[in-house]
């Protein structure tokens, strides 16, 4: 056994049996930077070590991926020249401590990752996960993080169009800020973090390096949070682990970047993010197979007296490194100079290794001046790939079955249905309107409709009449019962949205928010989480394009619910006139589209339900759904929303899927919308109104024979529901709301509980 | 501008010299990441000088959002905005009534109609003092009010212009409501106004 000295390596993250694995590596005992190195490249966040194994069971091709998971972004051929990059992550544990700079700096990364790729960044979506409001500090998150995502995003000219918001008391501790990037590019100038061509040039580009975000993907990212109240008892000790954003660093950085590449200055370009310098270097070197040397004293500094490793591991923000010939240098240079960014050689392209059995491998090598003494002289793909791979036990958890013998379906309603669909609404106008939702002016449907939908359009993309739709979708209430059905059913979600909008779905991104991974129960619910996105994205013929893993979201050894959010996204083929949205108008008649009832024992499951966590029924069996049924429910709407979309005539008027609330929830969220009341027919009971299982759509039609009709030709399930009109929602004998009262609750549920109305 | 017809062109920071245009527009955005207050850095921008001149020989000059603070910094009109009344961020549609025809901007509307324009600021609320506002209603130099004002602005102003009306500044986007495909089509109106004046002038 080697005695590491003084265990050093515990306290940068890595487990002892890790030490051995470098010593092994390295044929010697790391230094202190060498071990730093390590420290934050082995950690859970940069290698997924414990999430790897389980991934590789995603599907991840398809004819129109470009590029699937692993690099900066995952990118689709969108049609007419154009290809589509989406990247999601997530920014929960700055954000848990200094929730303004967390957030507004989860926005500046993604944007990197996405124009990394050579793609305009062209809107962010924010899946938000709080404790509920009636916490003084969960309130004081909220703002900071939508104020910090609103500072930053509007700033830098790209704009939020969306994302979710949900409140459950197993966030209180351990918030989750989930982020999704979308951006475009003209096919042929795709790039990728490739460092190739020995005696090529490594330059920075962008801000200056400081102390802010040491550590802070293996410190902040790769451990919970260890007091009972969470992040409030360790904030202080933690907070030098976040870093500090500047959009108007950004902006010019986005510029300066795409203009590089334009100009075809760059041979490639990797934004520094997460483990800084050190990741964007190694992974380079990795990628083309070369060495790479770093003189760490080229790099510019905004502190005096750094030490190496804490220039090679700062996560300071607005960094880009490009890889250039050296002929180019001054161009670059001058282009730089214009956008006003700040360019500095900092590395250069070595020549493999050649080890004795003949193959060779690239060494990064930091050094004190490009000529002087080599500080640290490691592998890079030893820091880039070569991280533990670990299949840690998992196991079903031990109460699993009582919960979900514990179902809410067959309960009796207590009180008013009335009374408890107005409980269920929260319109989150107060998040979406601090967010510029309009950038670049292809905005076609904002935030707070079921899917974002935007013109396939920008500076520098040929033209184009397609459209693309996002949407992110989670449901951390079905995936506690049912990590595998639960994953499932919220990629079906996520499809029904974007079919709403007229979009079929092209692909999907996840940001698996899991809790502590030495947690037997959390490996079990992500394994089951992923076979089920597995089982779903197979079944729909998506492919996985990119993904990330946050594991540790923890408490005082308290795990999160298991919380995949899935991004979805799809292409509307013509794209010349808004999809109906929820605008249904008098004397429509309602259909319900899709199968009426859920497939099993249970036609109208409430297990997972907004309506049974409202009454702290939290157990329950989640049913799975027919997916031959859901496959042509699916293709029927896309089919009738893109031919309105492609400015066709049409009797529908309105479409919204059936999502938290239920059928009521659906029915209350179209009735807010226009003012305009509705008279619906006797249903099943209590459940049939709050039963949230996906696949079902509300349409409006005044049309209605032709409309079943065409539903019918193409073996679609529909059910009249009954007529749009009056000041009341009247669900038979169980609904019967005035108009206003639903405007008025749903408008004001979200500041109410915030306290800014009071 | 390009769905009107007309021939567009930025023109960096630096440049000294706009001669050669028929219009000036100062758009949206963050100029300078607006660090110490929306417009203030800007207005040293060299190209501020080149817009001061060209106002000054009766040039159209129009000042969207942040192009409205620049213009306010750079006393090319009165008063100032500040931060929004309940210190947030907003991007809402916004109902606008068109009160004066005195501007190049607003020359083509009709008095008294409603446009549908959204916002898109933290620092729209319109302020100045009461001699500036008794001067600038009687000049008939507030073009356009909200109808139901979100910001706090003073008497509702949303559109301001100089004296002579040929330079306008207004928080709310017109250039964003040029399509029914994007929402509204009302901002085609003052557009269409300004590049008219553009031809004319």
């Amino acid at each position: 056994m080697t005695s590491p000295p003084q265990s050093l390596h515990r306290a940068l993250g890595l487990s002892d049996d890790e030490y051995e694995g470098i010593v092994t590596v390295l044929a010697r005992e790391p230094n202190h930077l060498e071990l730093a190195l390590f420290g934050v490249m082995w950690s859970e966040h940069c290698s997924y070590k414990s999430s790897r194994l389980h991934l590789r069971r995603l599907p991840t091709e398809g004819p129109h991926v470009l590029v699937g998971p692993g690099e900066n972004a995952g990118v689709i051929d969108a049609g007419d020249g154009i290809a589509v990059a989406i990247r999601i992550e997530s920014h929960n544990h700055p954000s848990a401590i200094e929730p303004y700079q967390g957030a507004a700096t989860g926005v500046g990364g993604i944007l990197r990752d996405v124009f990394t790729m050579g793609a305009r960044p062209l809107a962010v979506m924010d899946p938000l996960f709080f404790g509920e409001l009636t916490d003084a500090r969960q309130r004081w998150l909220v703002e900071g993080v939508v104020s910090g995502i609103s500072g930053y995003g509007n700033s830098v000219g790209v704009p939020t169009i969306g994302g979710e918001l949900t409140f459950d008391d197993c966030y209180s501790s351990n918030p989750l800020v989930n982020v999704l990037c979308v951006g475009a590019l003209p096919k042929e100038r795709l790039v990728l973090g490739v460092a190739s061509g020995v005696g090529n040039l490594a330059v920075l580009l962008g801000s200056s390096t400081g102390r802010d975000g040491i550590g802070g993907v293996s410190v902040l990212a790769s451990a919970g949070f260890s007091g009972a109240d969470g992040a409030a008892s360790i904030d202080d000790a933690k907070r030098p682990s976040v870093q500090v954003g500047d959009p108007y660093e950004e902006k010019r950085l986005i510029e300066a970047c795409l203009a590089l590449l334009d100009d075809h200055l760059v041979v490639g370009i990797q934004d520094l993010g997460g483990a800084g310098l050190v990741c964007a270097t190694s992974e380079t070197a990795a990628r083309g197979g070369v060495g790479m040397d770093v003189d760490v004293t080229a790099v510019p500094l905004r502190e005096l007296g750094m030490a190496p490793f804490e220039i090679m591991t700062s996560e300071s923000q607005e960094r880009m490194l490009a890889i250039i010939t050296p002929e180019n240098l001054d161009a670059v240079t001058a282009l730089c100079k214009k956008w006003e960014v700040r360019a500095s050689v900092v590395g250069r392209v070595v020549e493999p290794e050649r080890l004795s059995d003949g193959t060779t491998r690239g060494m990064l090598r930091i050094r004190n001046g490009f000529e002087g003494e080599i500080l640290a002289d490691v592998p890079a793909s030893a820091l880039a790939d070569d991280a533990p791979l670990y299949d840690r036990p998992r196991k079903r958890p031990a109460n699993l079955d009582d919960v979900r013998a514990d179902d809410p379906t067959f309960d009796e309603p207590v009180g008013s249905a009335s009374d408890d669909l107005l409980d269920l609404l929260v319109d989150p106008l107060w998040v979406h309107r601090q967010y510029d939702t309009q950038l670049f002016l292809n905005t076609v449907v904002g935030p707070g409709r079921d899917a974002a939908l935007l013109r396939l359009a920008g500076p520098g993309l040929p033209d184009s009449k397609r459209g693309i739709a996002l949407s992110t979708d989670s449901n951390p209430r079905w995936c506690a019962l049912d990590p595998r059905i639960g994953t499932a059913l919220t990629v079906i979600e996520g499809v029904a949205n974007l079919a709403c909008v007229g979009a079929k779905a092209k692909a999907v991104v996840n940001c698996l928010n899991f809790g502590n991974p030495e947690h037997p129960d959390v490996m079990w619910q992500l394994s089951e989480s992923i076979d089920g996105m597995a089982e779903a994205c197979v079944s729909l013929e998506l492919p996985v394009i990119g993904g990330n893993v946050s594991l540790y979201n923890e408490s005082g050894g308290s795990d999160i619910d298991p919380t995949p959010v899935m991004g979805l996204l799809g292409v509307v083929d013509e794209l010349v006139a808004p999809p109906p949205g929820w605008n249904w108008g008098s004397d429509d008649v309602l259909v319900l589209v899709g199968e009426r009832r859920a497939d099993g024992e249970r036609p109208f499951p409430l297990g997972g339900s907004r309506w049974a966590t409202k009454r702290g029924r939290r157990g329950g069996v989640i049913e799975d759904i027919d997916h031959a049924a859901l496959t042509l429910t699916l293709d029927f709407v896309v089919g009738e929303i893109a031919a309105i979309c492609a400015g066709g005539a049409s009797d529908v008027t309105a479409v919204h899927d059936v999502g938290g609330g239920g059928l009521a929830g659906a029915l209350a969220e179209m009735v807010a919308a226009t003012g305009l009341g509705a008279d619906v027919v006797e249903l099943e009971g209590h459940a049939e109104l709050f039963s949230e299982f996906p696949g079902r759509f509300v349409m409006a039609t005044n049309d209605v024979e032709a409309f079943q009709d065409r539903a019918r030709a193409q073996g679609v399930s529909t059910t009249r529901l009954g007529t749009v009109g009056g000041d009341s929602l009247r669900v038979g004998s169980m609904i019967d709301l005035p108009v206003t009262r639903i405007v008025s609750r749903r408008r004001d549920a979200l500041e109410n509980a915030l306290g800014a109305l009071v | 501008m390009k769905t009107l017809g007309v021939a567009v062109e930025l023109v960096w920071h630096s440049t000294t010299d706009l001669s050669d245009f028929d219009g000036v527009i100062l758009p949206g955005g963050f100029a300078h990441g607006d660090y110490l207050r929306p417009g203030a850095l800007a207005r040293f921008s060299p190209v501020m000088g080149a817009v001061q001149r060209f106002a000054e020989e009766g040039g159209p000059v129009l000042g969207i959002c942040n192009g409205f603070q620049v213009l306010t910094e750079a006393g090319l009109l009165p008063g100032a905005l500040q931060k929004n009344v309940g210190l947030a961020f907003l991007c809402q549609p916004t109902t606008l009534v068109v009160t004066s025809n005195n501007s190049v901007l607003t020359a083509g509307a009709t008095l008294d109609d409603e446009l549908v324009i959204p916002i898109n600021h933290f620092s729209g609320s319109y302020t100045c003092d009461d001699e500036t506002l008794e001067r600038i209603v009687e000049n008939g130099q507030v073009v356009l009010r909200y109808k139901d004002n979100p910001n706090g602005s003073r008497a509702d102003i949303a559109g301001l212009a100089n004296e002579r009306g040929n330079v306008v500044g207004l928080m709310p986007h017109p250039e964003r409501a040029m399509s029914t495909l994007l929402g509204s089509a009302d901002g085609r109106v003052l557009l269409e106004s300004f590049v008219a004046a553009n031809v004319a002038a």
